[in-house]
């Protein structure tokens, strides 16, 4: 069985990943309810891993919830909270569920989270767990032993296309891309200018890359995002747009300029796809997609 | 080099202290001097809030350099203060503590809590550059260590919450990796940065670490 997911990134289509977060707790009914909404209008869904180090219900889980309802999954990964090890038993179980797309991810800190006093593990990096994803489909573990039953992933890793500086962020891209990287989903972008300058360097290599669409709801949060997000910037039109409606219109001013963000990525063929980005508003996902006229 | 430490909140000395009423203080005259976490002050300091806390303090005295072997004369000198008390509260490091322990058959309490090696940057500012990791990768870092300067220790460049040259964990803190990244293009040494670092070896050497320098 081959991922749907890298089928529909090699068929020159244009690619639509959003993303559903495990609840806290166990009543798994909002987040069943954003994968049956989306998972019929999107090529793959990702499940976040504990999202800003927040302890969760396991991105596995939301990916063996997306399966059991006919979506397809994308595994995030992160290396926070697992040493080799555990990364690798956990691909393993993944692979045999069905499970065929993972973003390796290094994760976020464990000191912005809600567990501040955790250990952080970091035992791999990105880079390495993209490795070590492609020596273990050549049979091998990183002990060095045999597999008695391999793997199969299309991997994936993320890269910010505005980090300031941007040089280190573009050799960490090389890496993961030397690594095995696939895809790429970026971190949110708004200044279409410049992500086209971007792509036009991603573009000499051989990965696909989705550009990340944030939902603005607010000025108020596209302010923050650009003043405490790393590598998030808004251009202050776009949140004077946001500003010049009334309070009740601004989520649908923000669906209208993701949609719209959207349709000049397509249209004017800058990446391959999009990953979208709801942020606790996943059920307006559908109307942004329809904005765009996907 | 300092070993850096930080004394305990007295609620936690005194907890371990519960049981033993006579307390002879014991300080260094390196580290924790300088630190001004166990030098005479700090000691004298300590007697105080002990006898506060209706403690008889058969003495104090502050070694030279409490994680060497001249501890043990220093031990003898002091024996009969030291015969009086029931518990030795060390104003050390863990190393002065431990050093202490192997002289006397009394419990050594440690006031302090170790923190980590540290350089001096600049008068009063001690900064962590060394994990003593075993396996160091200065020569390829332009001498900035991500071990200890990276919250998360990457070697493969910088995360994703690197932000105009800072951390996320914290805005006023330095990005390890664009440290490295300026430093090395300066060199004209931006090739190193492209190296692929494979996963650490933890074990590099087994714990708990020994070794025997004949």
């Amino acid at each position: 069985m081959v991922s749907r997911f890298k089928e529909a990134l090699n068929s020159g289509k244009f690619v639509v990943t959003s993303e559903v977060a495990p609840p806290k707790g166990t009543n798994l009914e909002k987040m069943l309810h954003h994968i049956e909404l989306l998972k019929d209008k999107v090529d793959a869904l990702n499940a976040t891993d504990h999202q800003s180090s927040v302890m969760r219900f396991p991105s596995l889980g939301g990916c063996l919830a997306i399966k059991e309802l006919g979506g397809e999954p994308i595994l995030q990964m992160t290396c926070r909270d697992r040493n080799r090890l555990a990364l690798q038993a956990d691909l393993l179980l993944a692979y045999t569920r069905g499970i065929r797309n993972v973003l390796c991810l290094t994760g976020d800190a464990i000191p912005v989270g809600d567990h501040k006093e955790a250990g952080g593990i970091f035992d791999l990096d990105s880079v390495q767990l993209l490795r070590a994803i492609r020596l273990m489909e050549s049979g091998q573990d990183m002990g060095g032993n045999r597999l008695d039953g391999t793997v199969e992933f299309c991997g994936g890793a993320i890269v910010t296309p505005e980090a300031r500086p941007i040089e280190p962020q573009l050799i960490k891209f090389e890496k993961k891309v030397e690594a095995g990287a696939e895809f790429f989903q970026t971190q949110a972008i708004y200044d279409l200018d410049n992500f086209g300058k971007f792509m036009r360097y991603a573009r000499q290599f051989p990965v696909k890359v989705l550009a990340g669409i944030v939902l603005l709801s607010s000025p108020r949060m596209a302010k923050y995002m650009t003043e405490n997000v790393p590598g998030i910037f808004v251009p202050q039109y776009l949140i004077d747009e946001l500003a010049s409606v009334p309070k009740d219109k601004m989520l649908a001013k923000g669906i209208e300029i993701a949609g719209r963000m959207i349709a000049a990525l397509k249209r004017d063929a800058i990446c391959d796809g999009v990953h979208v980005m709801a942020i606790g508003r996943e059920e307006v996902v559908p109307n942004i997609l329809a904005t765009a006229g996907l | 080099m300092k070993l850096m430490t930080r004394q305990k909140p007295l609620d936690e000395i005194k907890e371990q202290l519960a049981n033993l009423d006579r307390v002879f203080i014991i300080g260094c005259g390196t580290c924790t001097t300088m630190t001004k976490t166990g030098g005479t002050d700090q000691v004298l300091e300590m007697k105080d809030r002990l006898q506060a806390l209706n403690k008889w303090v058969s003495g104090w005295t502050v070694i030279p350099i409490a994680c060497d072997e001249m501890t043990a004369a220093a031990m003898k000198e002091n024996g009969r203060a030291i015969e009086n008390a029931n518990c030795i509260l060390a104003m050390t490091c863990a190393l002065g503590v431990h050093r202490m322990s192997l002289y006397l058959n009394h419990p050594v309490i440690p006031a302090l809590d170790t923190l980590f090696i540290a350089v001096e940057d600049s008068p009063g500012n001690f900064r962590e550059v060394c994990a003593q990791c075993g396996q160091c990768v200065l020569g390829e870092t332009a001498d900035i260590c991500p071990i200890t300067t990276c919250h998360k220790g990457l070697l493969n460049g910088p995360c994703g919450g690197t932000n105009n040259g800072k951390c996320e964990v914290d805005k006023e803190r330095d990005c390890a990796w664009t440290l490295i990244y300026e430093r090395l293009k300066a060199q004209g040494r931006l090739d190193l940065m492209r190296k692929y670092h494979p996963p650490r070896n933890f074990h590099a050497v087994p714990r708990p670490r020994v070794l025997r320098v004949l």
